[in-house]
């Protein structure tokens, strides 16, 4: 019955599955959240998002596909003709002072008063948005007149008076949480995973069975060996190419960015522009105070790093091959020479360009960077660091 | 079995939705939020407000899926096997129950916290799934199948520093704790302090919303930080007008306990500094 729901959930790329559904229908099944539609929009929501940043999206579904559903509750068809009498009663007492129940007194006690309202909703044809409206426009009525404004109500809510002027889905809370950076890596993180290198080091605290076996037949009594816990040991260096047409792409490499760094303990990086030169920096806010001399970094970081340079390597073919040829500054030798300096300290080494692969021959300087790392070249997509992480993984 | 808040717990009412909905079809409810907003301590308070037990599973980098349903001692059963120890021969005495199976085999229902599981290896939530789901597990070295005697409430917290896995996802109801608003942290201070000096309160609040809404924080202040930051004022018995601090900064009196990185107290300077030219 909540089908077209569920079905504009999906339309809106809200991933939501058969399962989720079945849950929500056996949630309301149970009877959790009985004429209630704040209760059944936080039911939906519990068990149909499950990361706050579709929950803006959901908001925005749910006030589309309901609306008009705000104030009589249960689109499940209850029977709004029979009124159970103490939810009448309830509803009337939680919005009354004791004043206005007099005051009700005198009009001919709140049973009559109920009477009429009930009267009142069986004559009303159209159940769902109709009655609201009905009830919300007999300004007149005895309703109005003590001051609540059924248009809003929730029946049978006790709390958060305070948010009955604006639908709790109409507020879209959640807004913020659309599409921030650290989430939506999970993909790469395990594209990532590739890379890890076990090692053992550090306290021996598991039980190495076959040199157990090896040292109980030597001695000839149980001599029980152990050995440290396998770690992940995969150093990695990385180099982003920021600014200029990187902007176009600064979504996916932060991504990136964020992925790798939580994936890996032992990872470094750095900045550069276009092309890798004398200079690198670690803080964008300070490239031109705090250059770290590129030089330095070859000699810091073994051979055993993993390198993975980032950029769309699109830029004049002079940034590349001539002395002087930088776009911000004088380098006295070409960044092909940088490049290949950078290939010989760390032999493995791929370049990830964020440019659509079938885009890349119509840039000389791309194919220049990809001969430079023998074709080791990948886009910048699941399926290019999935290429990528073979490669440097297949030697160690 | 219904959760309606406690006395030292303020609960929207999308929370208790959501855990009602949880406990009531008996699916894990994974909750996450900034740090500080009150995650771990909601398992306690459920456990609490039901008058059942609790049963904590703290998730650390290194912990494995298989830790929290058993671990087989082997080096202990070797070592007993050669000092002729007669326990060695049953198996089950060298298996150490781990939080799961403790939650599954209670007599009387239980919430089981599983906290920041995100902490975890990113396969982690993977290896759980069945466990959750069906809530039984076999062990193999005894050939027995432990299967949940009554189904427990399973928290699941997140601090969103790893993605979870659809999978996973799927079979959890959700709830995401937003920051609260003005009034319900009033309401929250209130419980956790009452009798507490009204102005002062409204005092320290709007000046905690002031700092929460500062732009470039590297950390934003929580729940649990304005409860510390109140108490300190209450303690040195600080008025309202002079909570302002000294005029030379902006820092708030006490900062402390709001701002814990260096960095942010420097903006803070500077942002002062910047208001007095």
């Amino acid at each position: 019955m909540f089908l077209p729901f569920f079905l504009e959930l999906k339309a809106a790329k809200i991933p939501v599955s058969l399962r989720e559904y079945l849950a929500l229908l056996e949630g309301l099944k149970s009877g959790l959240v009985d004429y209630d539609v704040e209760g059944f929009y936080y039911l939906a929501r519990s068990a149909l998002v499950k990361d706050e940043r579709y929950i803006d999206r959901f908001d925005q579904v749910f006030a589309h596909v309901f609306k008009g559903l705000d104030a009589l509750a249960g689109d499940d068809g209850i029977d709004v003709a029979n009124l159970p009498e103490e939810w009448l009663r309830r509803l009337a007492e939680k919005h009354l002072s004791e004043e206005e129940k007099k005051l009700i007194e005198t009009l001919g006690g709140f049973d009559q008063l109920m009477e009429t309202l009930r009267k009142r909703l069986e004559e009303q044809k159209e159940r769902h948005q109709g009655g609201s409206k009905w009830i919300g426009t007999a300004g007149t009525s005895p309703f109005g007149a003590y001051g609540y404004n059924p248009e809003g109500v929730r029946i049978g809510q006790a709390e958060s008076r305070h948010r009955r002027a604006v639908k709790v889905w109409d507020k879209r809370e959640f807004r913020n949480f659309d599409d921030s950076v650290e989430l939506g890596t999970r993909n790469i993180k395990v594209a990532l995973k590739r890379l890890r290198r076990w090692i053992r080091e550090g306290a021996e605290e598991e039980l190495d069975l076959p040199g157990t076996i090896t040292a109980t037949a030597e001695h000839g009594y149980l001599d029980v060996k152990t050995r440290p816990e396998r770690r992940n040991a995969v150093k990695l260096l990385m180099f982003f190419d920021v600014g200029g047409s990187m902007d176009d792409h600064i979504k996916i490499v932060e991504e990136l960015f964020s992925a790798a760094r939580s994936e890996f303990k032992h990872m470094e990086y750095f900045y550069f522009h276009n092309c890798i030169y004398e200079g690198l920096w670690k803080d964008n806010r300070r490239r031109h105070s705090e250059v770290i001399p590129t030089y330095d970094v070859l000699h810091k970081f073994g051979p055993d790093y993993k390198v993975v340079f980032v950029g769309d390597a699109s830029m004049s073919p002079y940034e590349i091959n001539s002395p002087g040829g930088s776009v911000e500054h004088w380098n006295q030798e070409a960044g092909i020479v940088w490049l290949y300096r950078v290939l010989n300290q760390w032999p493995n080494a791929v370049w990830m360009n964020p440019v659509r692969e079938n885009h890349w021959q119509y840039t000389h300087s791309i194919k220049m960077i990809s001969d430079v790392f023998s074709q080791r070249m990948y886009p910048l997509t699941l399926a290019g660091l999935e290429a990528a992480t073979r490669e440097l993984s297949r030697r160690h | 079995m219904r959760f309606e808040g406690t006395a030292s717990y303020v609960a929207d009412k999308d929370l208790m939705v959501a855990v009602n909905a949880a406990i009531a079809l008996e699916r894990p409810l994974l909750v996450k939020g900034e740090p500080g907003t009150g995650k771990t301590e909601l398992a306690r308070q459920i456990a609490d407000a039901l008058g059942v037990e609790l049963i904590e599973w703290n998730v650390k980098s290194t912990t494995r899926a298989q830790q929290g349903l058993y671990e087989y001692d082997a080096v202990s059963r070797l070592r007993d096997s050669q000092l002729g120890d007669e326990r060695f021969n049953d198996i089950g005495n060298y298996i150490r129950r781990g939080k799961l199976w403790d939650a599954f085999t209670t007599d009387r229902k239980v919430v089981l916290l599983i906290d920041e599981i995100d902490k975890a290896d990113i396969e982690f939530p993977n290896d759980l799934l069945q466990e959750l789901d069906r809530m039984e597990f076999h062990v193999y070295e005894t050939g027995e199948t432990i299967r949940a005697v009554n189904r427990p409430i399973v928290i699941i917290t997140s601090n969103n520093e790893k993605e979870l896995p659809d999978a996973f996802l799927r079979r959890c109801f959700f709830h995401y704790i937003r920051f609260p608003d003005m009034e319900t942290l009033q309401k929250i201070v209130d419980v956790h302090y009452p009798g507490i000096k009204q102005d002062l309160v409204r005092a320290a609040l709007t000046q905690f919303y002031e700092i929460r809404e500062t732009q470039g924080l590297k950390k934003k202040p929580s729940t649990s930080e304005a409860l510390d930051w109140i108490r300190l004022l209450v303690a040195d018995d600080i008025s309202p007008e002079d909570l302002r601090g000294d005029a030379k900064s902006a820092l708030p009196r006490l900062h402390g306990a709001l701002l814990k990185n260096e960095q942010d107290v420097h903006l803070f300077e500077r942002l002062a500094f910047m208001s007095r030219r």
